[in-house]
């Protein structure tokens, strides 16, 4: 007889979704983009993470494993186990999969320490971790949109709504995309919806991690675990409590704050830089409409 | 024993796309009248869809529009109820529901309350309507026609049943949100509607009918479940969340009846009670002083 087995994470029970309704609604979304824009494939960076391990469950269900192209887009120093475990999901959708190392596109811009300088010059190699992660998410992005077109599909995001609302993301890196469909769950419904269309396991208990570089990982990083920061900020942002009444609840204050000025500094991430009004009538602004609607000619 | 067969046209219009929502309802009432159907009930705007933004001119309709006509003409021998934005002769735009019988507009209720809070945007383009009034029908009864937020204030199935209806319709473009699992169905809009038409039936002891699109618009997932309810508040028939459809559901007029006389509910209304204290209540809420806080109650 073997010992139960642990579960692969907690779900704070105000978390709780129904994962049946949840996936009709990501994969209807997921069809009813592609419908409006005039497209029938999907492009997807996947990581080994649980975030776009699920975006590409979802993907493949939604137009069929054939129409899907997963990326892999390691550096040098990315953990070999996260490729293993994105290799796994590929293989076990049986979708297209490409490997693209990013290294020398990274290195070519920074340099490397005792190596040619880079693009940048000689103060290439001196560039801190954070200005590193971000070029490295950049130069994913940018693999991905030149390779949609070449496999005539759109850049499906995979960015979930924790990361989002605390602007753990880099703009117009890891949060650009066509559309995403998984960016309204918090990390642990993510999990949930996740074990729920059949993630493996492995990619399912492992720590979160941006894998920016060695060792790294999200909890550690952002200095809380997911659970309790998805419950404050369902707290926070869904049901619209006020820091004291966070407090009484139980949260620590300190953390409480720290949340709140996260999620209100990254409002920018968010949204549509800001147009200068100068004109009678200006997109964003007073010019408002679909971003899909009759009459378009498809662009890409 | 009076029966109707009435047809549930749960669709998915394509936003902005008239010709292709025009071409769609003439097919479900081919599909409704080789069904023998009295009535087909179409969802709010299933002609133009919802989230219309700056396009609602775009796809404005005048009462005489040929387009419209058109499709009039085709409900020969039958009943509809059909959604649209009517423009007009002063050239404001509503969201419109007309009640189309034998080849003729038979009466147009404009909506009421119009959603300007959370996800919704209407007032910013539409006018609202003024009139909540039944109207004569070829089926027998009374009809009362809603749309969707008109529902969310309790005077609207009120005055309509006061008014003659006996078959309440109301016509949605209702936006599927909350999946927590804690919910009766696994969609939190779903349980509240639910809830509400159960009630409505029961207090007006008339039937509900009630028709909400599917399909997507944008990020919004419209969740359909379009019902017809007894005038004893019990589902007379449920149509799936999401799928897209035409249900055919039969109801026996002599329940109505049966209730009506065994409940007798509205014989006992006190309109004129509710008239008195009615214009008490807004003279006073008028009044020279500030908004009262708090009135309820306090002695005249």
């Amino acid at each position: 007889m073997s010992a139960p087995r642990a579960e692969a994470f907690t779900v704070p029970e105000e978390l709780a979704i129904d994962a049946a309704v949840a996936r009709r609604l990501a994969v209807d979304f997921i069809r009813g983009q592609l419908r409006q824009a005039g497209f029938e494939r999907l492009v997807l960076g996947l990581s080994g993470g649980v975030d776009s391990a699920l975006v590409a469950f979802l993907a493949a269900e939604a137009v069929g494993p054939e129409r899907l192209l997963c990326v892999l887009m390691p550096y040098r120093t990315s953990a070999a186990s996260s490729r293993r475990d994105a290799e796994s999901v590929a293989r076990r959708l049986r979708c297209a999969s490409r490997l693209v190392d990013i290294s020398p596109m990274v290195d070519g811009y920074f340099g490397t320490d005792g190596g040619s300088p880079g693009a940048l010059g000689p103060d290439g190699p001196a560039a801190s971790a954070g200005r590193r992660g971000n070029f490295m998410a950049r130069a994913r992005m940018a693999v991905l949109y030149d390779l949609s077109v070449m496999w005539n599909g759109l850049v499906i995001g995979t960015g979930n709504k924790t990361e989002a609302l605390i602007g753990y993301t880099t703009l117009y890196g890891d949060n650009a995309s066509a559309f995403n469909p998984i960016g309204d769950l918090y990390k642990t419904q993510v999990r949930q919806l996740a074990r729920a269309v059949g993630v493996p396991d492995a990619i399912l208990r492992k720590a979160p991690s941006a894998d920016l570089w060695p060792g790294q990982t999200d909890e550690a990083e952002v200095g809380f675990d997911y659970a309790t920061i998805d419950r404050l900020l369902f707290w926070l942002v869904d049901r619209r409590r006020s820091p004291d009444e966070l407090v009484a609840m139980g949260f620590d204050a300190g953390m409480v704050e720290r949340v709140e000025a996260m999620v209100a500094g990254s409002e920018f991430k968010r949204q549509v830089p800001p147009v200068a009004k100068i004109s009678s009538r200006t997109t964003g602004v007073d010019y408002l409409y679909p971003r899909r609607r009759p009459g378009a000619r498809r662009a890409t | 024993m009076q029966r109707l067969r009435i047809a549930l046209a749960q669709l998915a219009p394509r936003l902005g796309d008239l010709e292709v929502n025009l071409e769609t309802h003439r097919r479900q009432l081919a599909d409704a009248r080789a069904e023998h159907a009295d009535l087909v009930v179409f969802p709010e705007l299933g002609l133009t869809g919802y989230l219309l933004q700056d396009l609602n001119a775009d796809v404005a309709m005048r009462l005489d529009d040929p387009r419209l006509a058109g499709l009039v003409a085709e409900t020969k021998g039958l009943s509809a109820v059909i959604s649209f934005v009517e423009e007009s002769a002063d050239h404001r735009l509503f969201i419109a529901a007309a009640l189309v019988e034998d080849g003729a507009i038979v009466h147009v209720h404009r909506k009421v309350f119009l959603p300007t809070y959370g996800l919704f945007d209407e007032r910013r383009f539409f006018a609202a309507g003024a009139a909540v009034r039944a109207t004569e029908s070829r089926l027998g009864p009374r009809v009362g026609l809603a749309i969707c937020e008109d529902f969310w204030h309790l005077a609207v199935p009120d005055l309509l049943a006061l008014d003659g209806a006996q078959l309440l319709i109301n016509v949605s473009s209702s936006p599927g949100r909350d999946v927590a699992a804690a919910n009766e169905v696994g969609l939190g809009t779903a349980t509240s509607w639910r809830t509400m038409m159960r009630a409505y039936a029961q207090l007006t002891t008339s039937f509900v009918i009630f028709v909400n699109r599917v399909g997507l618009d944008e990020s919004i997932s419209f969740w359909g479940g379009s019902e017809v309810i007894a005038p004893s508040g019990a589902a007379v028939f449920q149509a799936p969340l999401f799928d897209e459809g035409l249900y055919l559901v039969e109801i026996d007029l002599a329940d109505l009846r049966r209730e009506r006389i065994a409940l007798p509910l509205l014989r006992d209304e006190r309109p004129e009670v509710m008239l008195r204290q009615l214009e008490q209540i807004v003279r006073e809420r008028a009044g020279a002083t500030a908004e009262p806080e708090h009135e309820a109650g306090s002695p005249a």
